[in-house]
């Protein structure tokens, strides 16, 4: 694969097309054609937020690109670039020069304005018990609305939650996060690791179970009610 | 469609299995339904023998697959069941003899003609597993109390539901109620909070199931013994019938057990 020059991710508002501010105009605008015209199905349709970094951008070239995209069934809603030159083209061309929704990495010229959405982090949500031999594995967290049975293991770099039962083995900061926690409705893991941190569950049978958390505190995990 | 097939598998091996399939098969042949059971176990064979079928072998399944005999040929008829076959395992191959699909078509040349095939499926999760449950219309997991039993009876829960065979249904076998009582044996509650599946059968302990294993007259022909009585419930079940529970606390004591010998042998 070549370097990428035109790098697309879905945003908010549509697309966000990120075009490299170094490499030659007419190649880039070559190679996104040519990705438009590939993947014809994805782009259908979509509003166009073009990213074109420090690259100064003249009004002919900017309006040949709206042309381009236009003819392609796409609209050009947003140019966001640092250039001036740019800028003044594109508000000729009455295209606007920033989104409502500020886009992650790119540091708009008003940071001032408050974005209500929370962000959250990433994770899996398995709705049903994992039965004997199932194992999860996941770079985020872990949420299963069912049973963890003995001999299910899950492993997560994040935080594992069960809404159930949770007697297999979990293991969860499992790259080394030690504020990740473990809660489950009922907590009676086989195994329960949290970073580098081990523990097993007491032998005693506790009937009555209530929701728990686990988590590390001074070097070893301790496990208390899930209060919040 | 006709015939019902119904898989016995368990995960773990000498749960059972072997012991269910033909006392279920028998069972259900005593109520008048036509009936083939599949030795699944290619390699190990042990369904003959159970059955009191092991010198009739002429042709096994195998020899089907590959042509050396029709499917009929194959069939045992039992000695007292007109209506009940045998289709043995072969005993010189392993399970890469058979296929899935090999079972499958298999099953659906059987259909037509009988009220159920049940395949008694090896232990493991390997081949000879999943050729005994992919025609299977309805599967039946045979555990133990015992935490072991549980343990892989849920990972093949999970493999069922994988294959969306699942959930099956639960026959807890070999259940001795003291031990439960004195607290020193999982209970059929304890076994379902684990797996949450449905119980269709509980087998008490029999002293009998093992002679009547080996003299291949299966312990449900036996109309005193309570594991007998708890498969015939079990095929009634399959049959569609609500049939209650026996209760486990009348197997009761040794003296108890005479006293029901001379009152007739009435079990229930």
């Amino acid at each position: 694969m070549q370097e990428q020059t035109v790098a697309i991710k879905g945003i908010k508002d549509g697309l966000l097309i990120a075009l490299s501010p170094t490499e030659e105009w007419q190649s880039i605008t070559t190679d996104l054609a040519a990705r438009i015209d590939q993947q014809s199905a994805f782009f259908a349709g979509a509003r166009i937020t073009i990213d074109v970094g420090e690259r100064p951008v003249p009004k002919h070239e900017l309006s040949s690109l709206k042309a381009l995209l236009e003819r392609r069934g796409l609209s050009l809603w947003a140019v966001l670039s640092d250039s001036a030159t740019t800028v003044d083209a594109a508000q000729a061309l009455d295209i606007k020069t920033t989104t409502p929704v500020p886009i992650p990495g790119r540091e708009d010229a008003d940071d001032s304005e408050f974005n209500p959405e929370e962000d959250g982090t990433p994770g899996v949500m398995i709705k049903r018990t994992l039965r004997s031999g199932r194992t999860v594995n996941s770079s985020g967290h872990v949420v299963v609305l069912g049973d963890v049975n003995p001999g299910a293991e899950i492993i997560a770099a994040g935080d594992i939650i069960v809404w159930g039962r949770l007697r297999g083995i979990v293991h969860a900061g499992a790259d080394g996060d030690e504020d990740a926690i473990v809660c489950a409705l009922d907590m009676t893991p086989m195994q329960l690791r949290i970073a580098k941190y081990i523990t097993t569950s007491p032998v005693d049978k506790r009937r009555n179970p209530k929701p728990e958390m686990a988590s590390v505190r001074k070097g070893q995990i301790v496990v208390e009610p899930w209060t919040y | 469609m006709g015939a019902k097939v119904v898989t016995v598998t368990s995960g773990k091996g000498g749960v059972g299995k072997t012991t269910t399939t033909a006392n279920l098969g028998i069972a259900l042949a005593r109520m008048g339904k036509r009936v083939v059971v599949i030795d699944a176990d290619i390699g190990l064979r042990n369904l003959d023998i159970v059955m009191g079928l092991e010198n009739r072998i002429v042709y096994d399944m195998v020899d089907v697959i590959e042509g050396r005999c029709q499917l009929r040929q194959a069939m045992i008829k039992h000695k007292q069941f007109p209506d009940l076959f045998l289709i043995p395992a072969a005993q010189t191959r392993d399970k890469t003899a058979v296929s899935p699909t090999d079972m499958i078509q298999t099953a659906d040349k059987l259909r037509t003609e009988f009220d159920f095939i049940i395949i008694d499926s090896p232990a493991g999760i390997e081949r000879g597993f999943r050729n005994a449950i992919a025609p299977a219309d309805e599967v039946l997991i045979v555990t133990n109390p015992e935490v072991s039993a549980v343990r892989d009876a849920d990972r093949i829960i999970g493999l069922l539901e994988a294959n969306n065979k699942g959930p099956g249904k639960l026959i807890l076998n070999r259940v001795k109620a003291e031990m439960i009582k004195r607290g020193e044996m999982m209970s059929p509650d304890d076994v379902t909070d684990i797996l949450a599946i449905k119980i269709i059968g509980i087998v008490p302990e029999d002293e009998g199931v093992i002679p009547s294993s080996n003299s291949g007259n299966p312990i449900t022909l036996n109309e005193n013994s309570r594991a007998g009585q708890a498969f015939r419930n079990i095929a009634r079940r399959l049959s569609g019938e609500e049939v209650p529970f026996m209760q486990l606390n009348e197997t009761g004591g040794f003296m108890q057990r005479i006293a029901r010998l001379f009152s007739g042998g009435q079990s229930e």
